[in-house]
């Protein structure tokens, strides 16, 4: 017989085996090298975390009990995963690109990021995990006694007791340490996958040892199978049924299953692996234990407990090395459980409970808290694992440590299956609200506890015998064991009947009656349509956020090696080396993933808020921001509006200028100009009554003949004088027309009769009478004003031999054109533009005018709504006026 | 779960890969059926004077040949799709954006 002390030696020995290949697999993780990490064979053997102390040694006990019932726990599993294209592939699907990272994390982003469901899963979880966590410490405590001779109760007592201190330390220096923001354990999963190897051969080499070795080959065994006490085929319907049920749903709901298959899951290819192999695991698992158990019951003695055949059997034929062996893969079951569940609900618990808590009661102080939230993680982990041990220990001393390991295990099931209408309602029914999940878990799980968990303590554990014998207050359709008055049901499937039921009832009209969240029919949509949208429109509208802050809260929960590194790649990827990237959505959503590693997402959301300001984005934030835009759009194409109009504003004040400067430069012109013609009469008048002041020898012809010099100078500047005020008063618009009725022939008449008097040479003018029978409403005199200097002009600037003018009247629809064409030479080209500016005289000084004429005509006939211009197609002088006929009109 | 374009026609393979999808998911009902064949069978309880209860070693033979069956069509399903890649509407190999 091994001592003790051997075993403990060895079970240490194991152990710092598997650290060392943790620690390794870790490094070349972190090295890069790890690509045979990330295979599916590995997947495949961290899945058979699920194969327990429980399959190790209650399988071999559940067979000799009950025959061929304990393959249900196994074809669950197998159904689920030969079933991955329509299930896990979808869930591992959805837990990558959500970064999910616990059962609890899954639910709570399904249904609007509610911490509130995760903290009610965690909570389940750790209750129905406990009596699992007991039932490893079971199977390590009476394995320990199977080795030792002295008193057995009193060995299981120290042994569980020394289990559950080893494997919390275990779990904990697995575990916790370090902080991933995937949650991605290599090293915990390449140990896993280690210790699948180990149990695997051990239960062959047992199973093969008992078949070959002591029934005598494969015929033999069956042969004895057949006349064993389990040579029947006796399976209750119902259990069958409904532990198939549990194991399916356990498989997927199971934290510690979750943990591998879910959060580790490297590549979701490796699926379609595990589909064949871990079934074919379970298989090989579960191949000898028929046998075993037979044999068992064949050749150990009556009353020996049949649960640990598979150690018992081999030590009894003297083989203690194949014992020893048996040993260490009963160990290596149960370690690999308690080491993945404990870490995987550590993290729920850290993530779900204690961060929030510890984030609430610090809010006020935002990014800025003192101390490093990392090591408040990391604390809490360590914490909560021990707190699992320590309730895992309780309940196993609790419940007398007595009851059949299988027993045990599907409480544990039973329990945790609750979770399976809301995870699958939320994976496929997009109207699943988060109501009906919690309205569902709570009841399945209140069922739950009232008929398996607290009656399985025994009668008169937590429950009153009279509880259980008469129902709570006598009622008698409350009975623990016969909710409604069904008696003589199996304990099991009466749970699992009446908690998954009611649990799915309820979770189906509630989710019907109740409104999801915006938040929550969001993520109902991207988990139920996974496949057709790749990543979450979860935006972060956030520009306000400071990027420091942000960097602060990073580096206290990733570490602050991992959130540099982070935040440099990230501000590389925005082209500014050597700076803080700045906060784009993108980069806040990246950031708000790898948090929600570490911290779970609902908690990540809200650290993110809280420094990007908003503390939620939810559909109405968006719908808000969506607000806000389109009022800033408005705003600025007011803005723009007001800018165009300030631009036209400008450019008017810009040509007002334009003209005033222009106008400034025409006046300083004039009054040049207007100096000059003043000052070349006064020259004449004053040189000419100077002469006739100081000479005094004058005759009285050359009197007479400068006195009239002088006069003409004096009229000359009169006429020049009358011309600019007519002028100044034209402009300024002081004008006062006298406006009367009179025919334009008239008109002409007197015009040409006034201009062309006192002319020597006659020039000939050209009228039609029938044209010019127009009724006029003007002002006439200045009209004949007009065509005085016109026709002065054209007998004045006329150089053909024998000037003629033409006087045209035309009708211009509702204007009135009267041109005067004379057959001269006409105003050159290059002049024609200026005729009608002041001062302005085309050829010399020939008649004297003093070049205000058309300016002053001009004037007259804007006053008068109408026009003047040269007509460019005309081989003579040609003057165009133009006179409004609304006036003609109104004269009639 | 059938074909979510709007084509009516699909190409040939397409058409064969998306018929093996449906036996992908038919196969856990499959299993299921299988495996609840032994639950028609005469228990020591239920067999009648002329029925013999169905020995264990019988009952042994089924489950776990059956069980190695279903694994074998997983393992088929698995090797077929094995070249989809990114490939089908509902592909595995829809890059999740990584």
């Amino acid at each position: 017989m091994a001592s003790l002390n051997l075993l403990v030696s060895v079970c240490l020995g194991y152990v710092a085996l598997l650290f060392l290949v943790a620690a390794l697999a870790e490094r070349a993780a972190a090295m890069g090298r790890a690509q045979w990490l990330r295979s599916p064979l590995v997947y495949t053997l961290s899945l058979s975390v699920y194969c327990t102390g429980w399959t190790f040694y209650g399988a071999v006990g559940y067979a000799a009990r009950s025959g061929l019932e304990f393959v249900t726990i196994y074809i669950g599993p197998t159904l689920v995963m030969i079933g991955w294209w329509w299930g896990l592939r979808k869930l591992v699907r959805i837990g990558r690109s959500q970064r999910v990272t616990s059962i609890a994390d899954l639910l709570s982003s399904r249904y609007g990021k509610s911490n509130g469901l995760a903290i009610g899963v965690t909570i389940l979880c750790v209750i129905s995990v406990t009596p699992y966590i007991a039932l490893q410490l079971q199977s390590i405590a009476l394995s320990l006694s199977v080795f030792t001779e002295e008193d057995a109760t009193r060995t299981m007592e120290t042994g569980a007791f020394w289990a559950a201190i080893g494997l919390g330390i275990f779990a904990i220096l697995f575990g916790t340490r370090n902080l991933d923001a995937n949650e991605r354990h290599h090293g915990v999963v390449i140990a896993v996958a280690l210790e699948a190897v180990v149990k695997l051969f051990a239960l062959i080499a047992v199973g093969v040892f008992v078949v070959w070795g002591l029934a005598g080959g494969m015929g033999e065994t069956l042969a004895r199978i057949d006349v064993s006490e389990i040579g029947q085929w006796e399976v209750h319907g119902g259990r069958w049924t409904a532990i198939t049920l549990l194991a399916a749903a356990a498989v997927i709901c199971l934290p510690r299953m979750f943990q591998v298959m879910v959060v580790e899951n490297e590549d979701e290819r490796h699926l379609r692996v595990a589909a064949w192999a871990f079934p074919l695991y379970l298989l090989l698992m579960s191949l000898f234990v028929i046998p075993i158990a037979v044999v068992g019951l064949d050749l150990m003695p009556q009353g020996s407990n049949p649960d640990l055949f598979v150690l018992s059997l081999p030590l009894s034929q003297g083989n203690e090395g194949l014992a020893m062996l048996a040993f260490i893969g009963g160990f290596s079951s149960a370690t690999s459980m308690v080491i993945v569940a404990a870490m995987a609900l550590s993290i729920m618990i850290s993530n779900h409970v204690v961060m929030p808590i510890y984030l609430s009661t610090r809010s006020g102080q935002g990014a800025s808290i003192s101390g490093d939230v990392r090591h408040v993680v990391l604390l809490s982990r360590r914490i909560a694992i021990a707190a699992i041990l320590v309730l895992g220990y309780l309940y196993y001393r609790l419940s007398g440590g007595g009851a059949a390991l299988a027993a045990i295990g599907l409480i544990a099931f039973a329990g945790i299956a609750q979770i399976l209408p809301a995870l699958v309602g939320g994976l496929f029914w997009r109207g699943a609200t988060r109501a009906g999940a919690l309205a569902g878990l709570s009841l399945g799980f209140a069922i739950w506890v009232y008929t398996l968990l607290l009656p399985g303590f025994g009668a008169n554990g937590l429950l009153p015998a009279s509880v259980m014998e008469q129902g709570p207050w006598g009622i008698d359709w409350l009975r623990p064991y016969a909710l409604f008055g069904i008696t003589g049901m199996d304990t099991i499937v009466h749970s699992v009947l009446w908690s998954l039921s009611l649990n799915t009832a309820v979770f189906f009209a509630v989710s019907m009656m109740t409104f999801p969240g915006p938040v929550e029919r969001l993520q109902g949509a991207q988990f139920v349509n996974v496949f057709d949208h790749s990543f979450g429109p979860r935006g972060w509208s956030g520009s306000v956020a400071q990027s420091e802050d942000l960097m602060i809260m990073s580096q206290r929960i990733l570490g602050p090696a991992e959130a540099q590194d982070l935040f440099q790649r990230e501000a590389e990827r925005q082209g500014a080396r050597g700076h803080l990237p700045e906060p784009t959505p993108a980069f806040l959503e990246t950031l708000e993933r790898e948090l929600s590693g570490s911290v779970g997402t609902a908690t990540a959301h809200a650290m993110v808020g809280q420094i990007v300001g908003g503390s939620a984005v939810s559909v109405e934030d968006l719908l808000a921001v969506a607000d806000e835009s389109a009022q800033m759009l408005e705003y600025s194409s007011r803005l723009e509006e007001k800018s165009a109009e300030l631009t036209r504003t400008a450019a008017q004040l810009r040509e007002a200028n334009e003209k005033l400067t222009q106008l400034s430069v025409q006046k300083d012109a004039f009054l040049s100009q207007v100096s000059h013609e003043l000052r070349t009469p006064m020259t004449s008048i004053r040189a000419f009554s100077e002469i006739m002041r100081d000479e005094d020898g004058l005759s009285a012809e050359e009197k007479a003949r400068y006195a009239g010099v002088i006069h003409d100078e004096a009229l000359r500047l009169t006429r020049l004088l009358d011309d600019l005020l007519d002028l100044s008063v034209l402009e300024s618009g002081q004008v006062s027309l006298d406006m009367r009725s009179g025919q334009l022939t008239d008109v002409l008449d007197q015009a040409v009769a006034a201009a062309l008097a006192g002319t020597t040479e006659g020039m000939a003018v050209h009228r039609r009478g029938v044209d010019e029978a127009v009724a006029l409403y003007t002002d006439l005199d200045r009209l004949a004003q007009v065509f005085i200097n016109l026709i002065a002009n054209a007998s004045k600037y006329c150089d053909a031999a024998r000037p003629e003018l033409t006087i045209r009247v035309r009708n211009l629809g509702d204007r009135l054109a009267v041109d005067f064409l004379d057959n001269g030479s006409g105003v050159p080209v290059h002049a024609r533009a200026l005729v009608f500016e002041k001062f302005a005289r085309v050829s010399g000084d020939k008649a004297g005018g003093a070049g205000l004429g058309l300016a002053i005509c001009r004037e007259i006939l804007e006053r008068l709504g109408g026009d003047i211009h040269y007509l460019n197609d005309h081989s003579g002088g040609a003057f165009r006026v133009i006179l409004p006929k609304a006036h003609a009109m109104a004269a009639q | 779960m059938s074909a979510r374009r709007p084509s009516v026609f699909l190409e040939r393979e397409t058409y064969r890969r998306r018929r093996i999808m449906d036996a992908a998911r038919l196969l856990p009902i499959l299993g299921l059926a299988l495996f609840a064949i032994p639950l028609l069978w005469p228990t020591p309880d239920t067999a009648g004077p002329e029925t013999d209860p169905v020995p264990m070693s019988t009952a042994v033979l089924y489950i776990f040949g059956v069980w190695a069956f279903l694994i074998g069509l997983a393992f088929l399903f698995g090797l077929k799709s094995r070249g989809w890649g990114p490939m089908g509407s509902e592909g595995l190999g829809d890059e999740d954006a990584r």
